[in-house]
């Protein structure tokens, strides 16, 4: 059933409604444990391509299949799993505001049906790691832009998704900070997670060289990155938390010099 | 609480989650009151039925003579006699039916004097065929003065009457159940309304269907119950009310407001009933909007 790639668009359309379509011909493929920059301008489509692949929209043409199932001819009922796997940093967070931190950290694990001790435990072990574990109980509103962009993407790493889907997560923060979330976005990848990070920031993409897509005025091109930091990792099943898992391949990191390279990790990430 | 699980939604703070329980109270009130009438009307028609069935009075008017009401009277007796479907028969003596009279005729002579016609008391066997007509014509055929009084027929119109009136109170204990759905099924899409956004956001972390419309069923209950008791708390009580003040008239063809146990449960079902169903429709209402969405 599988070939293993993550994501594959053929000759992929969309339009909303009548209107004219936003997004032509797009073709590409992710492969496990790719990151990508997903770059273009304003209007030219990247959060929309971002939606087709989190599921929030359908083409208009083109084939799409996820996890190698063609989502087209896929029962509706079969979807939310596959949306467990796809984790997003929605550009405008959407954080529940009703919800305490923890609570919306919480959610895909509680909507997967994890019992409440283990959610009790990968929880608080990643809001410790991304540096929230003194407002836990704050509601979103009453947080800064910065701390609820690291709620925002607590949420959509907590379940270690197999594709993770970042619109904009620098938007709101200053170029220390997002340099920060960008190393927090890599030590998922290195734990098998495919990448995809919709960002203005060229300086950012620049810098950290992962291959980039490009969109312009709908359509796609491609550029391969500086680096090849990112090739064929694989993601394997874990029942441990997002935070012990980091924390066992640093250590693993530590004891095999040829990683020690490695760019700061998240233990020193605030 | 009452084993509901956590909301991730704040459906507890919608102005709904206010109203929507007294508008059920209210229509619990009116369902609790169809209910008691449905039971009361339901026991006093089955009494009546009853209590009808098996009986008629004989009446043979006085004549001039004595000795020929003497031999009437006898002759009547003779056909009840040789009726199989007469149970008992009982001629109702003369100091019952002058007590009967006293409150319009006194006590006094006069009534002594008048020429009263004698009444004869007849239960029939419930489960032998009885031929009216023919029992008339073997009377009549004897004594032309005897007249036959068949209480069965408007007692008959009357348990029609009740059970028309019973008919129209389970139509509006329905009219009553469809209202509520109406009233859970908007509030509920106010709710999918109002809450779309976080719904999306469920959806899209792969909530299941059934997990939306879990957290919209769950508070609906609730809402349900606490309407469902509230209409209760309030319908009980004027339901004993009138039942108590029908006590007050002794002896009028009252019907009788004492509950059995089966009845009690019957009533104290409603407010569960009125929260399942609050619940089911918010389930179908929220899965039928999900639907929708990819």
């Amino acid at each position: 059933m599988s070939d293993g790639t993550i994501a594959r668009f053929e000759n992929v359309g969309l339009r909303y409604g009548l209107g004219p379509e936003v997004l032509q011909d797009i073709t590409f493929q992710l492969s496990p444990g790719e990151f990508h920059f997903l770059v273009g301008e304003s209007g030219a489509g990247k959060s929309s391509l971002l939606k087709l692949l989190y599921l929030a929209l359908t083409p208009s043409r083109g084939l799409i299949s996820l996890f190698g199932r063609d989502i087209a001819t896929m029962p509706r009922a079969d979807l939310p799993a596959l949306r467990r796997q796809i984790g997003v940093v929605f550009q405008e967070f959407k954080l529940l505001s009703h919800l305490s931190t923890f609570d919306n950290v919480a959610l895909p694990l509680r909507v997967a049906g994890v019992k409440e001790a283990d959610i009790n435990r990968h929880v608080s072990e990643l809001l410790e790691w991304v540096g929230l574990q003194d407002h836990m109980k704050a509601r979103p509103p009453t947080l800064s832009g910065g701390q609820q962009q690291r709620v925002s993407i607590a949420r959509a790493v907590i379940a270690r998704p197999k594709l993770l889907l970042a619109d904009e997560p620098t938007g709101n923060v200053d170029d220390r900070m997002a340099l920060r979330l960008m190393h927090l976005l890599e030590e998922l990848n290195r734990l098998g997670t495919t990448i995809v990070v919709a960002t203005h920031n060229m300086a950012l993409v620049d810098r950290l060289g992962y291959p980039v897509l490009r969109l312009d005025s709908g359509r796609l091109t491609t550029k391969p990155g500086s680096g090849n930091k990112s090739a064929g990792r694989e993601w394997r099943e874990s029942r441990e938390s997002v935070a012990a898992q980091v924390r066992a391949r640093r250590r693993k990191a530590d004891e095999d010099d040829a990683d020690a390279v490695d760019p700061p990790g998240i233990e020193n990430f605030l | 609480m009452l084993g509901i699980k956590r909301s991730d939604l704040p459906l507890d703070t919608d102005a709904h989650s206010r109203f929507l329980p007294w508008l059920i109270a209210f229509m619990v009130f009116l369902a609790v009151l169809a209910l008691g009438g449905i039971l009361v009307l339901g026991a006093t028609a089955a009494r009546w039925d009853q209590g009808v069935g098996g009986t008629l009075t004989v009446q043979i008017a006085a004549t001039e003579n004595p000795e020929t009401d003497q031999r009437n009277l006898q002759e009547v007796l003779n056909v009840i006699a040789a009726t199989s479907a007469i149970e008992r028969y009982e001629v109702i003596a003369e100091e019952r039916m002058m007590s009967l009279l006293a409150p319009w005729l006194g006590d006094g002579a006069v009534a002594a004097d008048l020429p009263l016609p004698k009444l004869i008391d007849v239960g029939l066997d419930e489960d032998a065929q009885f031929d009216m007509t023919a029992f008339i014509t073997a009377l009549q055929l004897r004594v032309p003065e005897a007249t036959v009084d068949d209480h069965r027929v408007w007692l008959k119109r009357l348990v029609e009457l009740i059970r028309t009136v019973e008919l129209i109170a389970m139509a509006v204990l329905l009219f009553i159940c469809l209202a509520t759905t109406g009233t859970v099924i908007f509030t509920t899409r106010t709710g999918l309304a109002v809450h779309r956004e976080a719904i999306e956001v469920l959806h899209l972390i792969g909530a299941q269907d059934s997990y939306i419309a879990g957290q919209f069923a769950g508070r609906a209950m609730l809402l349900g119950l606490k309407g469902g008791l509230i209409g209760m708390a309030l319908g009980l009580p004027a339901l004993a009310a009138v039942g108590f003040l029908a006590e007050g008239l002794e002896g009028a063809a009252l019907p009788n407001l004492a509950f059995g146990p089966v009845e009690w449960l019957m009533f104290i079902a409603i407010p569960l009933a009125v929260a399942f169903l609050a619940m089911a429709t918010a389930r179908a209402t929220v899965l039928r909007s999900l639907a929708r969405m990819l």
